[in-house]
């Protein structure tokens, strides 16, 4: 055994001192004792399973990868990083579940399920259907689904906006998403909107793909492997042959793209990485910059609580959104504590982790109720879905509170 | 991003400096590598309990002046004894209004007991843990240390030995719940976290609470290790109430779930004074100017800088990588600040773990107002407050908690000054 190929001192896995601070803040072993923790799930297992590896613990699919122990290990251990490469190394090779492929293939089921979206929406959100989503593929029966919509956002951009982009005198490139490209359109449309008022036209990458982020939690490595290089290729044609920067409205996908495609993926991202940001991050800067300025339009008065969804905690970056928020007149923002909403992309959708999910996210749907403000705000797609199933309060995006109150006149 | 103040390392020193300052109005952002120390926390606060040369120390305040001769380089005597008793006067208050309750008084230390039952000096202690006004003088003769079955971070026939040795008459008691067997499908996470989670449960509270009650009838009072309370924190102020007989705190090993509530009430009060937590990001690098600091830049902002009037080292020590130590130096890995340490490696340790170690008392160098110093001058607008700081024993002369809090409000204090001026 080559040792030093087989070690993951790359994830510092030496550093750890086994203080058990991770575990304290993992929101998993809060309320399933199913699962070990993440002391236990990854430096103390990983011990033991580059030893051997049948000591590989099938509980670690219990870890939602939230990597709130990364943010809370004061040894800069990449515990995280150790379960899932685990899960990848040792863990199921081949995806036998009809379930996971389905939740997984974000592209393949938006492709279907937009041209039909009314019929798709009325269908997922009748009982008799969830009930039998629940029995045969093991999707909890009480899950909303998100709404599909009716035409993808690039077929809309394709149609409506291409054109117009070219005018604008700087130019940057957008990675939609599945949830602005099958969901929300609207999101890619507000974006476009910020930016064009900026003066910034939009492109789209040549080719984009799922980033992979469930692919990689639910088992479908190498499929996401080869979503990652698509992505990247594209990534690099705009970045090093265009000059744009790439900027995304999901944090989830910009943490993917940016963290687990070197991480977990093995595919090195060094020489495009800084230039793909979030596009709350990415504004800032142009504000704070002072080569770009804004108008509203409106004033009204409107409460705002931010929910810091688990891989912007990890990246750092709440605070772009946040201050955003608070350049715009009359919003008045209220920041919640930073707490896994539960739902972590897929994994809330599984009638086995439904309990779970729901049990994590209490004191944030709490907190919430208890605010007493009108919507929260928040850069996930999934957290927005978790909050808004779960909570009495509308969720919208950043941008779009944005966009709806900016002068968007030239 | 642009802030009045910076402050790298979110530990005591850390937010007690950044409370202080936004108290003031300052608009401060604090970056931390991680949760910080006080997750290891002993409950108590020491302040002064031994001079170095090992005369044990009533009254803090008084060995502070002979500690200013004996120890030059000692913060407290950078910082002066009498502006120190100022300090260490506002430091509980602060801690209260976090809402962290403390007993204890900067002019006369009391006794905690260590989770192996060992009597300590110490300054303040948080509400709920055992502790003596004098050595010796355990509240009760007869005691029953009550522990959680399988719990592997507390140990009672250690405590009772020592209970013993002052005529206290000991049993024990152990409960189990079905919540607790629950998480003892791995044994390995018997830890005071996951038992405090079960604690946080109205019926388990009341379960534990049944099990005092039946033991109060042929004891004085019931110990318990510190796990009550992690998600609420009234879990031990209800227990209290429904039993007749008192309970007292003793702490466990790592994690401490009363530093744990410590630490988590400091961020809160922080965040509620409009200041700025960067939690598990690292300070890779700092730019000056004309001998200020202009900016630092993290992992997590790559290019964009965290830019400030003033920046506060609040690091830490070597476990926090506040200091590296390499083969024959002692390095300060952010600004490169000039650090005291013994030439030869030779004098760092001696090969008795509990002798006072010189490498302990490592550190950063600073001015009289605990500026930095880099190439034998100060940096104008850099400020080192906490364990990182030279010239001090923290455990063997029980003042770390002391000089975390005295520095940091200190430093506070110079920032102001300044900015008034």
């Amino acid at each position: 055994m080559n040792i030093q190929q087989n070690s993951v001192s790359e994830n510092n896995f030496e550093q750890c001192i086994k203080c058990t601070i991770c575990t304290v803040y993992c929101p998993v072993a809060a309320v399933n004792p199913n699962y070990p923790g993440p002391k236990q799930a990854g430096p103390d297992g990983e011990r033991l399973r580059l030893k051997q590896p049948d000591f590989f613990d099938s509980a670690l699919k219990y870890c939602l990868n939230c990597k709130r122990c990364e943010v809370a290990c004061p040894s800069n251990v990449r515990i995280g990083d150790i379960i899932q490469m685990a899960r990848i190394k040792y863990g199921p090779q081949k995806n036998t579940s009809l379930r996971n492929y389905v939740l997984a293939n974000t592209d393949l089921v938006g492709s279907l399920a937009t041209p039909f979206a009314p019929l798709v929406n009325t269908a997922v959100a009748l009982k008799p259907v969830r009930f039998m989503m629940d029995k045969v593929m093991a999707i909890d029966h009480r899950r909303v689904f998100p709404k599909y919509s009716h035409g993808t956002f690039t077929s809309w951009y394709k149609r409506h906006a291409a054109a117009a982009q070219a005018a604008f005198p700087k130019q940057v490139s957008f990675f939609h998403g599945c949830y602005v490209n099958y969901n929300n359109p609207q999101l890619g449309k507000d974006l476009i909107r910020i930016m064009n008022a900026l003066g910034y036209g939009v492109q789209l990458l040549e080719k984009e793909k799922c980033c992979g982020v469930a692919l990689i939690s639910n088992g479908l490595y190498k499929q996401a492997k080869r979503q990652a290089e698509t992505n990247l290729g594209s990534i690099r044609k705009a970045v090093t042959n265009d000059g744009l920067d790439v900027i995304t409205t999901s944090s989830t996908c910009t943490f993917t793209i940016r963290d687990e495609y070197p991480h977990l993926l093995n595919l090195q991202n060094d020489d495009v990485r800084d230039r793909i940001e979030l596009a709350t991050r990415y504004l800032y800067r142009l504000i704070q910059s002072g080569e770009v300025s804004w108008k509203f339009r409106d004033a009204q008065p409107l409460r705002v609580a931010y929910h810091t969804p688990c891989h912007m905690e990890k990246m750092g970056w709440a605070y772009y959104s946040i201050e955003l928020l608070r350049m715009i007149p009359g919003v008045e923002v209220t920041v919640l504590d930073s707490q896994c909403c539960g739902i972590a992309g897929t994994y809330g959708f599984k009638k086995e982790n439904y309990a779970t999910s729901q049990a994590i996210g209490a004191p944030l749907f709490r907190q919430i109720e208890e605010s007493g403000v009108d919507v929260v705000a928040t850069d996930c797609e999934t957290c927005k879905w978790q909050i808004e199933m779960s909570t009495s309060k509308p969720c919208l995006h950043p941008l779009s509170i944005l966009a709806s109150r900016l002068e968007l006149t030239k | 991003m642009r802030f009045d103040t910076v402050i790298i390392g979110g530990g005591l020193a850390g937010m007690v400096c950044g409370i202080r300052l936004a108290e003031a109005g300052q608009r401060c952002a604090i970056v931390s590598q991680g949760q910080s120390a006080l997750h290891f926390s002993s409950g108590s606060f020491d302040l002064l309990s031994k001079l170095p040369d090992g005369e044990a120390v009533a009254d803090p305040i008084a060995g502070m002046a002979a500690l200013e001769k004996m120890a030059p380089e000692h913060p407290y005597a950078l910082i002066g004894a009498e502006a120190c008793e100022s300090y260490a006067r506002q430091a509980p208050l602060i801690l209260q209004e976090t809402g962290i309750s403390v007993v204890g008084d900067c002019r006369k230390n009391h006794y905690r007991v260590t989770p192996m039952g060992k009597e300590k000096a110490t300054w303040l202690t948080i509400d709920g843990y055992l502790t003596a006004e004098d050595s010796g003088q355990l509240p009760f003769k007869k005691v029953c240390i009550l522990n959680v079955e399988g719990f592997l971070d507390f140990y009672p026939e250690f405590i009772a030995e020592e209970f013993r040795k002052q005529e206290v008459v000991c049993h024990f008691a152990t409960i189990n719940l079905p919540d607790l067997e629950h998480i003892r499908k791995n044994p390995s996470e018997m830890r005071s976290a996951n038992i405090a989670r079960v604690f946080d449960h109205e019926d388990n509270l009341a379960a534990l609470a049944a099990k005092i009650h039946a033991l109060a009838a042929d004891h004085e009072a019931v110990i318990l290790p510190a796990v009550i309370g992690i998600n609420r924190s009234d879990a031990f102020e209800v227990l209290k109430s429904s039993v007749t007989i008192p309970l007292y705190l003793l702490p466990t090993l790592p994690p401490s779930i009363p530093g744990i509530k410590a630490q988590q009430a400091l961020q809160r009060r922080f965040r509620s004074l409009g200041g700025e937590y960067f939690l598990g990001d690292t300070v890779l690098t700092a730019e000056s100017e004309e001998g200020r600091v202009k900016e630092v830049f993290t992992v997590n902002h790559g290019d964009e800088p965290f830019r400030a009037d003033h920046f506060v080292l609040a690091t830490g020590s070597f476990f926090s990588k506040g200091l590296i130590a390499t083969p024959d130096s002692i390095r300060e890995p952010v600004f490169g600040a000039d650090t005291l340490f013994n030439p030869s490696r030779a004098d760092w340790y001696t090969l008795h773990f509990f002798d006072r170690q010189n490498y302990q008392a490592f550190g950063v160098k600073t001015d009289r107002r605990l500026r930095v110093l880099r190439g034998g001058s100060a940096v104008d607008n850099l400020y080192c407050a906490g364990a990182g700081l030279a010239g001090f024993h923290p455990i063997q002369d029980g003042c770390g908690a002391g000089v975390s809090l005295l520095s940091a409000l200190y430093v506070a204090d110079q920032i102001l000054k300044e900015k008034r001026s």
